[in-house]
């Protein structure tokens, strides 16, 4: 045997190993490709040997060869079988490998008919190593398959001993929610609780997965908020720190009091660390109250983070980043790109009507210094947004505006013609009173139109001559000399342009015809109307000749239009009327979403056949008939409602108002063609009142500058006579009193160079209002928004023994010790940190607290009858003694005795699944709701930790509350020391009207082979506003068996020596009728039991637990038909009799 | 979360690239050409962001990158990590690995790719930062270290000999490179605390 091994491996030495290959491809430096693939081959060999080490050998080159770029996913399945070796040394190389780049069908086959065991077993491998890189392998290829079947072991993992399991099983659940969020709602309670793990790298991961889960969905981890606060003030490790300061920064913004509640420990954090203030400003800026930002800009990534941080602080805080402009600026001329870039996208929030012109006019010069294509195309379109952002609100004079684009346009090399060319377009046709200006420069461009298309690598400029065409076209009534464009857009050069442009080049000559020859003929000047004519003659064929359909179809469509225009001309006929009306009408803009939003009309069922559907057989032939025939009138009859003339009237009155003039809209009046031709609603557009202290035309090619000086002069006088007329006030009302100076000029002083109509791009009629828009349906984080204070609640369902505790009242889990925790009372003890290691328990069991004192307000009877009678409808027959209860308690108000000391009423104290939760839903006469949650404390045996969340049901403050417990000879209550065994413990907090918090109560346990109940007590004083009063409630506690159990992960050969060892007594038990399939019952077993599954064959499965104090438990679960028999061992024959009565009190729920 | 990260040398040759997301193989090797291509360009004394892989995610990512002697350091993530925490992270990375092959250089991670990958899954995992305690990290590089040695026993000593035999009679390492010059001297970073 050994000397097989040698010799081995004695082979396996002359194999070519991993340096070797590295070795080999740096000597072949010329052929390396050749050597590779030699190489390649090679390896292809070993993978086909029996022995595990060459194999292992070989996938350890391949994943140097697939970093180099070669694809390695024919060898996915040696992969998988090597990862299935039982050596560490070769599981390692393959967890490296990436293996997602493997083929997805294959390796959702692969993985699952191989890897599945394999990996299962390696989770579930003694030494943590293995397990350690099993979960590494597992995070490169989560499959949803994987990730559903694993699940729930990586969730017992996570409570490994090992910090080092835990912390990466904690890990991988990130990965494993986002491909089946399913699993988020059952694990969130135990990530929760590795937030508080002792081993501060556990907490960090826990910290990493819930940061990185409520980026996406931050209101949903609201909720833990306090425990995120504890965490900050207390650790020290930086990256925790950062994490959760930006997880605070998107809770911020939800929970605008948390803003206050951190500034004080966020500051100390700046003294003591100033590398953090830039993590800390950036995420505060969106929720700090009276931010003000002060940036030192020193250091090179702290200048890039501090532009960062600004950038965000602007949002919400513009004003006090308006101050930075100038440094701002400055960082323009900074020659790191990153550095400029973010400035850039600051500027952009910085902008005011007051400013934009001379940001926009630095921005130029940056434009025409800038090089690098990158830098100057993103100053572009920074240009571009920085004016048009939020529907123009900036921009006070749009000449200037039209005057930037077309010196935007003489950039060399951009690829952002289209968007120049977009933004002309927009302009023009949105804003009105600019049309006249728009086509004089747009002839100018297309007179110069050479200049732009000279070079063809510069294609991407030559975008804006379809704008400029278009402009001229379709408003050549406002173009001076329409007959210069028009032979501008018909020159030969003009079919060098890409085919879209010159299809928009022969439409709108031909609009340009139609005008030219309205012109001619005003002046009977029929001769130059035939020449135009005889122009497009002769140069409509270049166009018809061209390779782009588009461009050919409408160049021969107006062809031979003009050449009957030219035929009628001939015989002195009137043409050009009859040809403007080719082109009547005005285009609006419309909306991008619009069409998404018109709303299905009534009574159009979309979903209903048109025509009947093919019948499949003839004997059905006549049932669709019927269908059809029936629900013919239901469809018919909304559309052929006739409509009288009033509403119709009104309605067209309506849409009048809302949408002035738009053609394209359809609409379902008749009258619709009218207003097209009429166009009623030019009367609702403004005349355009033009500001004459602004010459309308620039003469020459306008420089932009020249606007902003004319500007600045306008606005001074503007000033200058404000002034005076303020003067003239004073004057008047000297002596009356001072009014107050007019300061600074505001934004709302400078009032734009001329009135503009800035059009709205039209949505249908009623449209949906909807803002799902945004929200990309494949985002996989969608998923993971789980409300998880459900969750709890949910999780509380399952866990729980009784069905009726799916009834639970939300409001048991929602927030509020939030709430709670951030109302400005004093931080209470909220969680206090357990120095040992608590496994998890479930909830076993709630009790609520009965209110023993009697209701003194009218008021509050009068509700409480209304309620009763509501319960009346709802309730069963065991609430009849409760029922009576409350009459009595009635009574007594009615008959006027009011006492002041209560009358001891007889308290009851239901077994634990009597008191349930129906109780709750109607309970007014409860103070308190309270859930408790019995945990065995893994460190010590004896001891068992009980949390109870007090919820305040009452109208009143709560305070000195004492919780007390009658100690059983098995069962104490664990009290401070130098107390007597009566004195109750101090609640460590006060509750006032609403509000829920937790507290936790130890008890040693002496033996845990029964369940036990105790009684208790708890008392406090009820604080009203003129009287307070003392009451008390008796309580009883109940310790399951089940409670002392602990979920342990058990490896099936240690399982299988347990049961060897005969210490174990056995005991079994028959459950009849059980319907659900079987993992359901296992993970029934699993969640209310502490169980874990060890192994799973078919229908049979063994399962393990340990109770606190070390007893081993054992399961096997058998199903067949419904019937399921558990044989059961355990070291303690009680102990194992009093669990299987619970677990089969748990299906006997069900 | 953690998108990439990549290693390469001054001319761009890639010498560890480890992807958390999934790309096809000619994808990867673009995002690599891309990523060299917007890192090398950049002047020394300009800061350690940089926005706008084009292949890589788009605008939420981010390139946080920091430049040792002949080897770039880039991490490619998301706006979920904090800037600062990932420069600090890479100078971890870099610091375990030259304790874990004393005094590292280039030709380290040429030739011992593998124990790279493994020391920096100890530090990342599939995306997400597992341990940034580089003791800690340092602990478990060199326990399982010790497993593979155990584990191999006698049956790798004359696959190590070999090797080892190998490694002294290839005199070309050296020609190649000037080790002097490529060993990667770990400037102290401003410390964070």
């Amino acid at each position: 045997m050994a000397l097989k091994i040698v010799k081995g491996s004695i082979d396996r030495m002359f194999d070519k190993n991993l340096q070797d290959l590295v070795r080999g491809i740096r000597n072949h430096k010329e052929d390396e490709a050749k050597y590779i693939s030699t190489c390649i081959d090679e390896i292809k060999q070993e993978l086909k040997q029996d022995n595990i080490a060459v194999k292992a050998n070989a996938v350890c080159k391949l994943t140097y060869l697939q970093m180099l770029g070669y694809d390695v996913s024919w060898a996915a399945f040696n992969i998988v079988e090597v990862m299935s070796s039982s050596k560490f040394t070769y599981k390692v190389s393959c967890s490296q490998l990436q293996l997602q780049s493997v083929d997805a069908v294959l390796i959702t086959t692969i993985i699952n008919s191989v890897s599945l065991p394999l990996v299962t077993q390696d989770l579930s491998s003694p030494n943590q190593y293995d397990t350690g890189v099993a979960l590494t392998g597992l995070s490169c290829f989560v499959t949803p398959d994987l990730a559903r079947d694993l699940a729930s072991d990586i969730m017992t993992l996570m409570s490994h001993t090992k910090p080092y399991i835990r912390k990466k099983a904690v890990l991988i659940m990130y990965k494993v929610f986002l491909k089946y969020p399913e699993s988020l709602r059952p694990a969130f309670p135990r990530l929760k609780e590795k937030l508080e793990d002792p081993d501060p790298g556990v907490q960090s991961a826990a910290v990493n997965v819930i940061c990185e889960l409520a980026r996406r969905n931050p209101k949903n981890y609201l909720s833990l908020a306090p425990l995120f606060f504890k965490l900050m003030t207390s650790s020290t490790n930086n990256w925790v720190l950062i994490k959760i300061i930006k997880l605070f920064g998107a809770l911020t913004p939800l929970e605008p009091r948390l803003g206050k509640k951190l500034i004080e420990p966020l500051t100390n954090l700046i003294h003591s660390t100033f590398c953090l203030v830039f993590a800390v400003l950036i995420s505060l800026s969106s929720g700090m109250p009276n931010h003000s930002a002060s940036i030192q800009v020193r250091d090179f990534p702290l200048k890039y983070l501090g532009l960062l941080a600004m950038s965000k602080i602007l949002k919400t805080h513009p004003k006090s980043v308006q101050s930075h402009k100038d440094l701002i600026l400055q960082c323009l001329d900074d020659k790191d790109e990153s550095i400029r870039l973010r400035a850039l996208d600051l500027l952009y929030g910085m902008v005011s009507k007051k400013n934009l012109m001379e940001i926009v006019k630095k921005l130029m010069l940056h434009v025409d210094k800038a090089e690098g294509t990158t830098y100057r195309d993103e100053l572009l379109t920074k240009i571009i947004d920085i004016c048009s952002q939020s529907n123009y609100q900036y921009i006070t004079n749009f000449e200037w505006y039209i005057s930037i684009l077309v010196e935007l346009t003489r950039l060399e090399g951009t690829r952002h013609g289209h968007l120049i060319a977009s933004q002309m377009l927009d302009v023009a046709i949105r804003v009105k009173a600019i049309r006249v200006f728009a086509v004089a420069q747009m002839a100018t461009l297309l007179d110069n139109g050479h200049l732009l298309t000279g070079n063809m690598q510069r294609n991407g400029i030559c975008e804006v001559l379809y704008a400029a065409a278009w402009i001229c076209g379709e408003f050549s009534e406002h173009l001076e000399d329409p007959m210069q464009t028009l032979e501008a857009m018909l020159r030969p050069k003009v079919a060098t342009l890409p085919g879209h442009i010159q299809a928009v080049y022969v439409q709108n000559a031909a609009k340009l015809f139609a005008t030219v020859l309205r012109k001619q003929e005003g002046t009977t000047d029929s001769l130059a109307a035939q020449e135009t004519s005889q122009l497009l003659i002769d140069r409509l064929p270049l166009f018809v000749q061209s390779a782009n359909l588009e461009v050919q179809e409408r160049a021969s469509c107006i062809l031979q239009l003009v050449k009957y225009i030219q035929k009628l001309q001939q015989k002195e006929v009137e043409v050009a009327e009859e040809v403007t009306a080719l082109f009547a009408g005005e285009l609006n803009p419309v909306a991008p979403k619009a069409q998404k939003k018109v709303p299905v009309p009534d009574g159009l069922d979309l979903d209903a056949w048109i025509n009947e559907p093919p019948s499949e057989s003839e004997s059905e032939d006549e049932k669709p008939k019927a269908i059809f025939t029936k629900e013919e009138p239901k469809h018919t009859r909304p559309r052929h409602t006739e409509v009288d003339e009033k509403e119709l009237a009104r309605r067209r009155e309506a849409r009048k108002q809302e949408q002035a003039n738009n053609p394209f809209y359809i609409k379902t009046s008749p009258s619709s063609q009218k207003v097209y031709q009429d166009q009623p609603g030019v009367e609702h557009i403004p005349v355009v009142q033009i500001d004459l202290s602004v010459p309308l035309k620039v003469p020459g090619m306008p420089m932009s500058d020249q606007y902003l000086k004319l500007e600045e002069e306008r606005r001074q006088k503007e000033r200058s006579e404000r002034k005076k007329k303020e003067k003239k006030k004073k004057r008047e009302k000297h002596g009356r009193g001072r009014r107050a100076d007019s300061g600074p000029e505001s934004e709302e002083d400078i009032t734009p160079a001329h009135h503009v109509d800035i059009v709205t791009e039209e949505m249908p009629e009623n449209a949906l209002p909807s803002d799902d828009d945004d929200k990309d349906p494949n985002d996989p984080h969608k998923a993971l928004d789980i409300d998880l204070d459900k969750a709890q609640s949910k999780s509380v369902v399952m866990l729980s023994t009784d069905p009726a505790y799916s009834q639970l009242p939300s409001f048991l889990f929602q927030a509020s010790d939030l709430d709670f925790w951030l109302s400005s009372a004093p931080v209470p003890p909220v969680m206090q940190v357990e120095s040992g290691y608590f496994i998890p328990q479930v909830m076993s069991a709630q009790f609520l607290f009965q209110k023993s004192t009697k209701h003194k307000k009218k008021k509050q009877k009068k509700e409480k009858e209304e309620k009763e009678k509501k319960k009346k409808k709802k309730h069963h027959h065991h609430h009849h003694h409760h029922h009576h209860h409350l009459h009595s308690a009635d009574e007594s108000v009615q008959n006027g005795t009011v006492e002041e000391e209560e009358e001891p009423l007889p308290v009851r104290t239901w077994p634990m699944w009597w008191f349930c939760m129906p109780h709750v839903l109607g309970c007014e006469n409860y103070v308190f709701v309270c859930v408790y949650d019995v945990q065995g404390n893994l460190q010590d045996g004896s001891q068992v930790v009980v949390s109870v969340i007090f919820e305040n049901k009452t109208d009143h403050f709560l305070k000195s509350m004492e919780f007390n417990v009658l100690d059983s000879l098995n069962s104490k209550l664990q009290r401070p020391e130098g107390s007597s065994p009566h004195d109750g413990l101090a609640v460590p907090f006060q509750l006032p009207p609403g509000v829920s918090n937790e507290a936790r109560f130890v008890f040693s346990v002496q033996s845990i082979v029964m369940p036990q109940k105790l009684k208790g007590t708890l008392t406090f004083i009820v604080k009203t506003e003129d009287a307070s009063t003392h009451e008390k409630l008796d309580f009883k506690l109940h310790f399951t068996c089940t409670s002392y159990l602990i979920t342990t992960p058990c490896y099936s050969d240690a399982y299988a020596k347990l049961l060897e060892s005969g210490e174990l007594k056995s005991s079994s038990l028959k459950l009849e009728g059980v319907i659900m399939p079987f993992h359901h019952l296992l993970a029934r077993i699993c969640f209310h039991h502490h169980f874990s599954v060890v192994e799973r064959i078919d229908s049979c499965a063994s399962m393990y637990s340990r109770s606190i104090q070390g007893h081993h438990v054992c399961l096997l679960v058998k199903t067949s038909n419904q019937t399921v028999s558990i044989d059961a061992k355990c070291d303690e024959p009680s102990l194992l009799g009093n669990v299987l009565d619970e677990i089969k009190h748990t299906f006997s729920q069900c | 979360m953690i998108k990439a990260i990549l290693i390469f040398n001054n001319h761009g040759k890639p010498r560890l690239s480890k992807f958390y997301e999934h790309y096809s193989e000619d994808t990867e090797q673009q995002i690599i050409r891309e990523t060299f291509h917007l890192v090398s360009k950049r002047d020394e004394n300009v800061c350690n962001f940089l926005e706008g892989g084009m292949l890589i995610g788009g605008s939420d990512n981010k390139l946080i990158y920091r430049h040792y002697a002949t080897l770039y350091f880039v991490f490619c993530v998301d706006s979920s990590e904090s800037e600062l925490g990932i420069l600090d992270l890479i100078q971890v990375f870099v610091e375990t690995l030259d304790k874990c092959f004393e005094n590292v250089c280039e030709l380290d991670l040429i030739f011992h790719v593998d124990k790279v990958h493994h020391i920096l899954s100890e530090m990342v995992m599939g995306g997400m930062v597992l341990e940034t305690n580089m003791n800690e990290i340092i602990t478990h590089v060199d326990a399982q270290n010790k497993m593979e040695k155990s584990e191999a026993g006698i049956a790798g000593a004359p696959a190590r000999a070999v090797s080892a035999v190998k490694n002294m009679n290839l005199p070309e390492i050296p020609k190649n490179i000037n080790i002097g010059d490529i060993s990667i001297k770990v400037p102290n970073l401003p410390s964070f605390k």
